[in-house]
């Protein structure tokens, strides 16, 4: 059962994503990548990080690919043609498809323990808002207030930089 | 996760409860079309319609439907013929979604999950970009607007709204949407909304004037104000693709008003212990539909907010007002228990 | 068991040359940005495999910390973009050759 979902899971995100680059309307390279990420999203459901899934779903799909949409919307990009030397594109896709060559090789010849599945059994608990929960408020507390003063940063700079006059 | 659980579930079981609530969802949203136009043709002192099926025009919304679904299916020769017809149906499977974890009773549920109120307003950003895709994919520019300020109003009202749910979150110390309704057991005042007087009220309150702006209704229906917009980003939809969009909105109405009804209003549960003869699916519709109809009364009293009104009342009124209260909610739960 | 830790790590490494890829062939800056946006995924889907082959659930404290990134930064780039469009009415990335000698 597990394996089935895996499977499609993976072929709808490795699709979307390729779409992703292939398309030459933003508008619809935008609407692909919002498939990657809810696909993204059922796989953490599958890696028993629910809240994860609900996450990803609330901030990449809820809003920031909203963000994305606003501002093609807002600038009208579709009108904009994009024309790049085939040489430099060649040599883009060349040099991404050598990196993943090179993944390949190193995640097939790590040695990782217990290599036929997951070393650990879930427990009932694992993965749950409490879970997270504790864990970001006791071993992780500072990054977490570091986190919002970055938050408070990037709020701070939007409006600088979007603000015509301030 | 382990997915074994899904062979132990009786699959006919699962398919026979969604069938059952796609089946209540057009139901419900036949009955509340004419509800509408019953109560807007009261406000205003009219009758509505009278004449279809007899008794009070019973039928009116059906026929409306048979029409729509007969109607030509048109889409605009400059329309993004693929985003076009997509639009609708993500629309609908966003408003949909919200179902499969609202408790209808005790037993009646689709999935208890134990982050149910965070799927809920995760799941309602599917209806985001199912809107702004109409818009853009009608290549009209009120279709365009309406689409627009679609999204800047319901991204902007998701923060009120889902800070005034974690209140009850906080008062149950869960998301699953059944623990908290079985934490509400007993008499009505044991109801959240009652608890934590006035915090809790207060949040009920806000979550159900930013619910109306996540359901573009009035006096938050700036998306669709027909007097400026036409009908906003459904402007060139027309026959099925048209029902379908009221589906969806129809549908959201109560989704909405549901979740208010399972956490703060006590879900299922009687108000008082010796009514608990009547299944819980009858109070939890009903309390339900009486949110829903608090929703229609407004639509015909309230005239409808200016834009900068709109995000002047989210981010200066709402979202302090939240803020303040989810804070003194957490401080009373660390004083004094919950 | 067949989706094993090794089958996610390929996974996520398609996903990031995906990514690698569109960064280095497009030239509009809104692609450009969803590309980058999808190598962060791709860290993401890692870091919840490793912390399901482990067991431990700081894998996914870090997923929500990137994703705390990922928005922040989000926000900062596309005011970049927009505020790039005000001056020079395009965002293909061979226009914005202020800074290059």
């Amino acid at each position: 059962m597990e394996s089935v979902f895996f499977v499609i899971l993976a072929v709808v995100t490795v699709f979307s994503a390729l779409m992703v680059i292939l398309q030459k309307n933003p508008m619809t390279s935008v609407l692909f990548l919002i498939l990657a990420f809810f696909s993204t999203a059922a796989l953490y459901v599958l890696l028993s990080a629910p809240f994860l899934a609900a996450v990803q779903i609330i901030v990449y799909a809820g809003a920031i690919m909203v963000l994305f949409l606003f501002v093609i919307m807002l600038l009208n990009l579709n009108r904009i043609k994009e024309e790049g030397s085939p040489l430099l594109k060649a040599l883009g896709m060349m040099v991404a498809g050598m990196l993943l060559v090179i993944a390949a090789v190193v995640i097939r010849s790590t040695v990782i323990p217990s290599d036929s599945g997951f070393v650990a059994g879930t427990e009932p608990g694992f993965g749950s808002v409490e879970a997270i929960g504790r864990s970001l408020f006791t071993t992780y507390l500072l990054p977490f207030e570091i986190a919002s003063f970055l938050l408070l940063a990037a709020i701070i700079g939007a409006v600088v930089l979007a603000k015509k006059k301030l | 996760m382990n997915l074994e659980f899904l062979s132990q579930i009786p699959l006919l079981l699962t398919i026979v409860y969604c069938v059952a609530v796609v089946a209540f969802v057009f139901l419900f949203v036949l009955f509340s079309n004419w509800l509408e136009r019953k109560i807007s043709a009261h406000i205003q002192d009219r009758l509505g319609p009278m004449e279809t099926g007899g008794w009070h025009g019973w039928s009116q919304a059906i026929a409306d439907a048979l029409k729509l679904l007969f109607k030509e299916d048109i889409i605009p020769a400059a329309a993004d013929n693929k985003l076009f017809r997509l639009a609708p149906y993500l629309v609908f499977v966003g408003s949909l979604a919200g179902f499969a974890v609202l408790p209808f009773g005790a037993q009646l549920i689709g999935s208890d999950l134990n982050i149910g109120m965070y799927y809920v307003i995760a799941i309602s950003s599917l209806v985001v970009i199912g809107i702004l895709m109409a818009g853009w994919a009608s290549n009209n520019k009120w279709a365009l607007y309406g689409a627009m300020r679609a999204a800047a109003q319901m991204v902007s009202y998701e923060v009120p709204v889902a800070l005034s749910l974690l209140v009850p979150v906080i008062m149950s110390g869960t998301m699953s949407m059944q623990e908290i309704v079985h934490n509400q057991e007993g008499y009505f005042w044991n109801w959240y909304v009652f608890r934590m007087f006035p915090f809790s009220f207060v949040a009920f309150i806000i979550y159900f004037w930013a619910s109306l702006a996540e359901v573009n209704r009035n006096p938050f229906d700036l998306p669709e104000a027909e007097s400026e917009l036409v009908a906003g980003y459904f402007t060139e939809y027309s026959g099925m693709r048209f029902a379908i969009f009221f589906l969806a909105e129809y549908g959201n109405m109560f989704v909405v008003s549901a979740i208010a009804a399972t956490v703060f209003l006590g879900g299922w549960q009687a108000p008082f212990p010796f009514l608990k003869f009547i299944p819980g699916a009858v109070w939890f519709i009903g309390k339900a539909m009486s949110l829903v109809f608090v929703q229609m009364w407004l639509r015909w009293t309230l005239p409808r907010l200016r834009v900068d009104q709109l995000m002047h009342v989210c981010w200066k009124i709402f979202l302090p007002f939240s803020f303040a209260n989810l804070m003194l909610v957490g401080l009373w739960a660390v004083l004094w228990g919950k | 068991m067949f989706p094993s830790l090794n089958h996610y790590l390929i996974l996520s490494a398609a996903l990031f040359c995906i990514g690698a890829a569109g960064v280095l062939t497009r030239k509009n800056a809104i692609i450009i940005f969803a590309s980058i946006e999808l190598m962060l995924n791709a860290v993401n889907l890692a870091f919840a495999a490793f912390a399901r082959h482990w067991g431990d659930v700081s894998g996914q404290i870090f997923v929500i910390f990137s994703l705390a990134v990922a928005a922040a930064e989000v926000a900062v780039g596309l005011a970049i973009i927009v505020a790039l469009f005000r001056h020079k009415e395009s965002v293909n990335i061979d226009d914005v050759n202020l800074m290059k000698w």
